[in-house]
């Protein structure tokens, strides 16, 4: 057995936890088990046994770190700041560097999404321009009928109708390379993409664009951006997601721009957490310490530098929003999509119950754990469809999917960003 | 040859109510207390008091410890399991049996959430005053047996003063009924008030009957800082004095002050010694009358400056400073040692300034916040267990702490219970023959010492 992350890393981390219980009940899988080992201050108790070299890194613990979500609620809920990542990413790389968990079916899985579609967003895109193909010429239909479909493996079968649909153009197409504001800019930003984002939600990154600019800043959009890494970090695989890291910080002259912008917040929970990722690399450690500081959340770099009050959408709609996990557990972003939100006169927010609950997206998981993955997200859609809303507004395309998933077409599921471009342009117009 | 324990368990027992995987025992082996673990032998899970009296007759046939464990939130070792023993986990007995609105009472099986009982009961308009920090997560079986304290304490008392009646399993499997739903009852010996605070040491109390009040309808919130720690304290009597019991009195000192604003920014001046946070509540006009007059009172001692909430946004606002001590300080260091030492309450601010001195002497961290309105500190250690110089220190603190609060006339233990943490103590505090009754006590209930045995005292 390699080195174990755990047992290297700093052992203030663990010791930090005083397993005081705090976070139980803000954990979905705990909720749902009612057992210890489940809940947050088990699976760190299980990491400090490893690190102790009192546990053997074994299966049970394995599929204990896959049944975790990565939701992050124990963060908020922690009285005592323990860095619940920090700590799941080890687990995981331990895990995946001395192969506990290792069957032929997850090496073609992993394969084929973290290290090759992940890595390569000329190839993604390519396979999104296929599925597009496929989804929109027919093809679909004549592949469902044709009941080839029952060849798939089970797990792929359950997951084709949930892919998502492509969208015609991808980001690179629709965002100029820099684009400037009619008056002089106050701010120059730079937008990341989001590889997902890119191929289901590409019209978003035109809105968050069409969005800064009314706030008057310069925004540089960069063609072929690589991935952010969250999905390797989050699935064990520490140098592809360091790689990519590296990667990123060379792409942008830091000095020259104000803000990274990230709308996708899974993304951006991890592109502010690069200086931890590279914090043993000479050469880039500092690098990152600044890229770190500059990656804002959009909607926490429109309430910094105060975004103007937006006219009304074109029709008045009933909203709720739910939180993305790694917005609101991960980055602390909480109040600033909702204040967004609130300024559209016309748009009526309706409290969402248990709004901080995971929706059972996070990542992989709806791949890896479709059961729990599935209570959880018919939770949060009827949590959703009792607060009667036509519109769920969430700010990450893990959620966007899963909840649309469950609740479209009665109920539409829209980005913050997008609503509030939509408002500004309803003004522009009606002037 | 006799079956292992986890296989004789399996016969009385289905095989979901028994956990033994090494990864499922050393996550029942810890509590909230800093430093203790213990791995069990077996983690049962009772749905029944008949499946509890079962486990208890087999532990008393083979002579294997058991320990209760409600949700291990305890702060002073009460659930640690013995080397070698039975967990038996509560939480799965979790239902709600009789909410009844004529006699103001509810019987609750011991695993419900603390929280949930209030939610259940709030829909009536009316309230489970007790509210211990952890309420969220605590189990009410855990409150009954740690007689738990909360921030109401000062105006509505603690558990203890909530418990009608109780149903609990004595360790030779036997189940017994103690108390009812009269107010007034003089028949035989209070023995219900035994089980409260035993820490799980004379039986498993597997149901409770518990005494709901009307739910006040207005409240008030107030704060107020100050440059000396005796003007808090002076200001603190004259309110009392004045016959106003508030429902909330608490304090931040200022180190913990400024931990506060560094974590969550409350606006408050990080030069001050002491906050007070205080609040009334009950009929709207006798709310605003006590409101007022504390406002005098407040502004007749000395306070610098003084701020009273208009709704309840501002109410929670300047309940930050006091709600998020305990977060503010517990990430300051790895290890964080939060005692709970009460002594009188006129001798609360001796007793804070004692604790400063201290800190000094020993070169430790120490931040102290807690109920000012009956005696009860929150001295708060803040170190790393892995410098074992340091540690000594703290240890040297806590003896010195321990000591003073003795000689002031106070307790070891205001809430968190013995347990293991405060048990090498707990002789200073029962000096007479009154340590021999508490033994003499445990041996008649439990002769085989099996029920969570060593806890407390050692027989
Ligand atoms: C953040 C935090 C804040 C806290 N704030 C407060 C506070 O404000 N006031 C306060 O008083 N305490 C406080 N505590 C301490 C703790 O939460 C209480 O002691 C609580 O009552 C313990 O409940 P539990 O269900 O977790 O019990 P456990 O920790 O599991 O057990 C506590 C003790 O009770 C025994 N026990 C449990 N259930 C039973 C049963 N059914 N029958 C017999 N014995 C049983 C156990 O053997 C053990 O000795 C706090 C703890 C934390 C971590
Ligand atoms: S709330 Fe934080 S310190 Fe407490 S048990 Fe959970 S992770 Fe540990
Ligand atoms: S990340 Fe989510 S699922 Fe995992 S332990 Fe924390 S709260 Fe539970």
């Amino acid at each position: 057995m390699s080195k174990l992350r755990l047992a290297e890393m700093d052992y203030s981390v663990l010791q930090q936890c005083m397993h005081c219980g705090m976070c139980l009940p803000s954990c979905p899988t705990y909720n749902t088990t009612g057992l210890e080992r489940n809940s947050p201050r088990g699976r760190i108790a299980l990491m400090r046994s490893i690190a102790d070299g009192e546990l053997e890194l074994k299966e049970a613990f394995a599929e204990e770190m896959n049944y975790c979500l990565g939701c992050l609620a124990c963060t908020s809920a922690c009285p005592a700041g323990v860095e619940y990542a920090s700590l799941f990413e080890a687990s995981r790389a331990d895990i995946e560097e001395n192969r506990i968990l290792d069957t032929s079916e997850r090496r073609f899985w992993r394969w084929i999404t973290i290290r090759t579609l992940f890595l390569h967003p000329r190839l993604l895109r390519l396979t999104g321009r296929a599925l597009w193909i496929y989804q929109n010429l027919g093809l679909e239909k004549l592949v469902r009928a044709s009941g080839i479909l029952k060849l798939l493996p089970k797990k792929l079968r359950e997951l084709e109708p949930l892919a998502p649909r492509i969208r015609e153009s991808f980001t690179h197409e629709l965002v100029a390379e820099s684009e400037s504001p009619p008056e002089k800019p106050r701010y120059r930003v730079a937008l990341l993409t989001g590889c997902v984002q890119d191929l289901i939600l590409s019209e978003l990154n035109r809105d968050t664009a069409d969005v800064l600019l009314v706030n008057g800043c310069e925004v540089l959009t960069l063609p072929n951006q690589a991935c952010c890494g969250s999905l390797h970090s989050h699935n064990g695989e520490e140098e592809l997601a360091k790689q990519l890291a590296r990667k990123n910080i060379d792409s942008y002259d830091l000095e020259n721009v104000d803000a990274i912008i990230s709308n996708a917040g899974g993304c951006g929970s991890h592109l502010k957490r690069y200086a931890h990722l590279l914090s043993n690399d000479s050469e880039y450690a500092n690098k990152a310490k600044t890229w770190d500081s500059k990656v804002k959340d959009i909607h926490e770099w429109l309430c910094e530098i105060g975004f103007c009050p937006p006219g009304p959408l074109p029709v008045a709609k009933q909203v709720t929003y739910h939180p993305s996990c790694h917005l609101n557990h991960g980055q602390g972003v909480r109040q600033q999509p909702v204040e967004i939100l609130k300024a559209i006169p016309n748009l009526t927010l309706v409290p969402l119950t248990d709004a901080d609950t995971c929706c059972g997206s996070a990542g992989i998981y709806n791949l890896t754990q479709p059961e729990q993955a599935g209570q959880l997200q018919s939770q949060k859609a009827s949590h959703i469809r009792d607060t009667r809303s036509d519109i769920v507004a969430t700010a990450n395309p893990g959620c966007h999917l899963q909840i649309q998933n469950a609740v479209f077409p009665k109920i539409e599921v829209r980005h913050p960003i997008s609503l509030l471009a939509e408002a500004y342009r309803n003004c522009a117009i009606s002037d | 040859m006799v079956a292992p324990i986890p296989q004789a368990l399996e016969s009385l027992l289905s095989p979901e109510q028994i956990l033994s995987s090494a990864e499922d025992l050393i996550v029942y082996g810890y509590d909230g207390t800093a430093g203790l673990k213990q791995r069990p032998l077996a983690v049962v899970f009772p749905e029944s008091a008949e499946d509890v009296s079962k486990v208890l007759r087999l532990a008393a046939e083979r002579d294997i410890p058991v320990t209760t464990r409600g949700s291990g939130t305890g702060l002073s070792g009460g659930s640690i399991p013995s080397e070698n023993g039975i967990v038996l986990c509560l939480q799965r007995m979790n239902k709600i049996l009789e909410f009844d609105t004529a006699n103001l009472t509810i019987l609750v099986e011991p695993g419900v959430v603390t929280e949930t009982i209030n939610q259940a009961v709030s829909k009536e308009g009316l309230l489970y005053p007790p509210d211990p920090g952890s309420m969220k997560i605590s189990t009410i079986g855990g409150n009954v047996a740690n007689n738990s304290g909360g921030l109401r304490g000062l105006k509505y008392g603690v558990t203890r003063d909530y418990v009608m009646g109780m149903q609990a399993v004595l360790p030779n499997g036997e189940t017994i009924w103690l108390g009812n739903k009269c107010v007034k009852d003089v028949a035989g010996y209070n023995l219900k008030d035994l089980f409260i605070g035993s820490e799980g040491t004379l039986g498993v109390i597997t149901q409770i009957l518990l005494k709901l009040v009307p739910r006040p309808v207005a409240r008030r919130t107030m704060l107020a800082l100050f440059d000396s720690m005796e003007d808090a304290a002076a200001a603190v009597s004259k309110i009392i004095a004045a016959k106003i019991i508030p429902c909330t009195l608490e304090f931040v000192d200022r180190f913990t002050l400024q931990c506060v604003e560094d974590f969550a920014q409350a606006g408050l001046p990080t030069d001050c010694e002491a906050v007070l946070l205080i609040e009334t509540d009950g009929h709207p006009a006798q709310v605003e009358e006590e409101a007022e007059q504390i406002q005098n009172i407040l502004a007749q001692s000395n306070a610098r400056e003084t701020k009273t909430a208009k709704n309840e946004e501002e109410a929670n606002q300047l309940a930050t400073a006091r709600r998020s001590a305990f977060a503010a300080l517990a990430r300051i260091r790895p290890t964080t040692i939060l005692e709970d030492v009460t002594v009188p309450r006129d001798k609360l601010a001796e007793m804070i300034r004692f604790v400063q001195k201290t800190a000094e002497k020993h070169d430790l961290k120490i931040a102290s916040f807690g109920h000012f309105g009956d005696g009860n500190l929150h001295p708060t250690i803040l170190a790393d267990e892995r410098d074992a110089d340091e540690m000594k220190r703290v240890h040297q603190a806590l003896e010195d702490l321990f000591e003073k609060t003795l000689e002031l006339g106070g307790t070891i233990t205001g809430e968190h219970g013995v347990g293991l943490a405060k048990k090498a103590h707990l002789h200073d505090q029962y000096q007479d023959y009154s340590y021999t009754l508490l033994k003499q006590i445990k041996k008649t209930l439990d002769p085989q010492n099996l029920l969570n045995p060593g806890k407390t005292f050692d027989v």
